[in-house]
């Protein structure tokens, strides 16, 4: 091919290399830094609290269960969806682990089949939405109700108890502590971030779920199946949701129905705190990780001012306003 | 005689009542650089959609790619055919990097579908200096495209259908809302498309944009073949006035100059 045509560069061509990258890396320099400040007003407040690790590892212990949801819904998210329906998916899942665990025993089995459940109620979410190309956000609202039924009406509202797993192998591999402190379920999530880091980035998979969310026009020209790459997207968001209640019941040793209701909103705030855009098209794994600990440090912070649970709410919905405006502001000033 | 790379026989599209083509005769040689004239709702659009199998053409058509008759040509099938098309809002994604835009849909991966980010991202900075003129250090493959041009943007979608072997580029409109000297870079580019050897398809408003990168020029009338003109064969001046003829009747034969619609020609 030659063609050799001659473009000039682009206007603003003085930028060099540092600025360059601090502009690409800006929401995630951004986080980081938020993070850092955070800390650094904890360390000071509570100072003999802050330098001990029971605090980490109790961050540690909680984070990972709606972390481990946040980071596959940033997918969602940039591929321009939403799903509000993984709080029901994670106590379906467990519906279904617990009724395999009791009836089997095994609660590997009862593992895979809670897996199986959220991958089809995800697998569901994605086919109702580009098949009827109905917006997922009222999709999601539907199955969140539709799940969270099906729990109640089979349980009758009765929870169950898993304390027959308690220090069993299985259960030292998903919620046992390293050395007495060290939670395995963050050993979880960070396997789950690393494996949606690789996805996001290294593969083709990634590559077509930034470019739905982007223009999913040109996407569509290009020969990348819009549909399938949003079907996938929920799928393994569903299938999160049930390992991430199976984690968080497992911890409990207690599966209670209403599994996952109060996990909507600090998810959320993770992933828009995290940088992911509501557009679509942009976000990162980085941002979604360290804003999920921020969100599990400002609620443990407004349990140690006293705080009531109450004020949770409203700050979690401050920071999902709020970074929803600094995000869309941003980004209209860099383009 | 070679073998053309497309040939349209008796190719008609109706939507319901409206007939937007009729019986087209249309052909594109390897190598050749087609104009394709006509006022607003000539059916211009519409025919290329025919060409790269959004639109099913009426039965009794029939298409041929090198030679071959194809049955039933779906947007996939005409991409593997070679069909590349060249949308002006819809080529690019904004947010991506310049590498994924050249890559979009068709990354280089392992049989596994990992990526080979580097070897594109090398592979984008090659044709970004050997093809696209970008020479500042401050552009690199992985600067998002929003940041560029609109005559900019029109070179990477070209480029990337250079690239990847397109026989058959399609360009509708690549000037629309394009200044003048981002217009100079794209009809470059187009230069560069018969400097490949390969064909392309240019629909422009703008007889001064088409006349000086094309081979032959095709006239479209409210759905029909009004005239068609080798290059070589007819001076600017000559074209401009048949062009009013074709605008008022319909045909260039009968010559008496009228008012050309929509054909932009300076008064
Ligand atoms: N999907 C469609 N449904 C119904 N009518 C259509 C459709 N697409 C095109 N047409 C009609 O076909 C005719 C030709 O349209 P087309 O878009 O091909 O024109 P064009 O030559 O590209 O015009 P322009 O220069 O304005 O882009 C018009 O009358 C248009 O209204
Ligand atoms: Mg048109």
């Amino acid at each position: 091919m030659t063609a050799n045509a001659t473009l000039g560069a682009p206007n603003q061509k003085q930028a060099s290399g540092a600025t360059r990258w601090l502009r690409r890396y800006a929401l995630q320099i951004g986080i980081t830094l938020v993070a850092f400040a955070i800390w650094i007003f904890f360390v000071i407040g509570s100072p003999q609290t802050f330098f001990s690790r029971n605090i980490y590892a109790a961050f540690m212990s909680t984070t990972p269960f709606f972390g481990i949801v946040a980071l596959p819904l940033t997918m969602v998210v940039i591929t321009g969806e939403m799903d509000l329906s993984f709080p029901s998916i994670m106590s379906f899942g467990m519906l279904v682990f617990s009724t395999v665990l009791f009836a089997t025993a095994n609660p590997w089995l009862a593992m895979v089949a809670c897996l199986a459940a959220g991958l089809a109620a995800g697998f569901l979410n994605g086919w109702l939405i580009t098949k009827f190309l109905v917006p997922s956000l009222v999709i999601t609202i539907g199955t969140q109700f539709f799940w969270r039924g099906v729990v109640q009406v089979l349980t009758n509202g009765t929870g169950k108890s898993l304390l027959m797993t308690r220090d069993t192998l299985f259960y030292n591999i998903f919620v046992g502590r390293i050395n007495g402190w060290f939670p395995m379920q963050m050993i979880w999530m960070i396997l789950v971030a690393l494996l949606t880091w690789v996805f996001l980035n290294r593969h083709r998979f990634g590559a077509h779920v930034y470019l739905v969310g982007d223009n999913k026009e040109s996407a569509r020209l290009m020969g990348v199946s819009v549909s399938r790459t949003k079907i996938m997207v929920f799928a393994i968001t569903g299938m999160a949701a049930a390992l991430a209640g199976m984690i968080a019941s497992l911890e409990l040793s207690y599966y209670w129905p209403t599994l996952g209701e109060g996990y909507l909103l600090n998810t959320l705030s993770s992933v828009f705190l995290g940088g992911t855009s509501v557009f679509g098209g942009a976000g990162t794994v980085y941002g979604t990780f360290v804003a999920s600990f921020i969100i599990g440090a400002i609620n443990a912070g407004i349990v140690a001012v006293g705080l009531s649970g109450f004020w949770t709410q409203l700050i979690y919905g401050l920071i999902i306003v709020i970074s929803v405006i600094v995000q869309t502001v941003v980004s209209k000033k860099i383009s | 005689m070679t073998t053309p790379a497309l040939e349209l026989v008796n190719v008609s599209k109706s939507f319901g009542e409206v007939k937007s083509l009729h019986n087209i005769n249309f052909k594109v040689e390897p190598g050749e650089v087609v104009g394709l004239l006509g006022d607003n709702g000539a059916g211009k659009s519409t025919l290329v959609k025919v060409i790269t199998g959004y639109h099913a053409p009426d039965p009794g058509g029939e298409i041929y790619f090198g030679g071959q008759k194809v049955d039933h040509l779906s947007m996939q099938k005409a991409r593997d055919l070679g069909v590349e098309c060249v949308y002006q809002e819809k080529a690019l994604a904004d947010l991506q990097s310049l590498w994924r835009n050249i890559f979009m849909g068709r990354e280089l991966t392992t049989s596994m579908g990992f990526m080979d980010v580097k070897k594109m991202q090398a592979e984008t900075e090659r044709l970004m200096q050997e093809h696209m003129g970008f020479t500042s250090k401050a552009v690199s493959a992985e600067t998002p495209v929003k940041t560029m041009s609109g005559g900019e943007r029109q070179g990477i979608a070209i480029t990337r259908a250079l690239y990847f072997q397109a026989n058959i580029i399609i360009l509708d409109e690549p000037t629309m809302a394009l200044s003048l000297t981002e217009t100079k870079k794209v009809l470059d580019f187009i230069g560069g498309i018969a400097k490949a050897g390969k064909s392309a398809i240019f629909i422009d408003h703008n007889i001064f944009h088409v006349y000086p990168v094309v081979d032959r020029i095709v006239v479209l009338d409210r759905g029909m073949i009004a005239g068609e003109f080798m290059k070589n064969e007819v001076t600017l001046e000559e074209l401009i006035e048949r062009l009013y003829t074709v605008a008022r009747t319909g045909t260039y034969d009968k010559s008496d100059g009228a008012v050309l619609k929509n054909l932009e020609v300076p008064a």
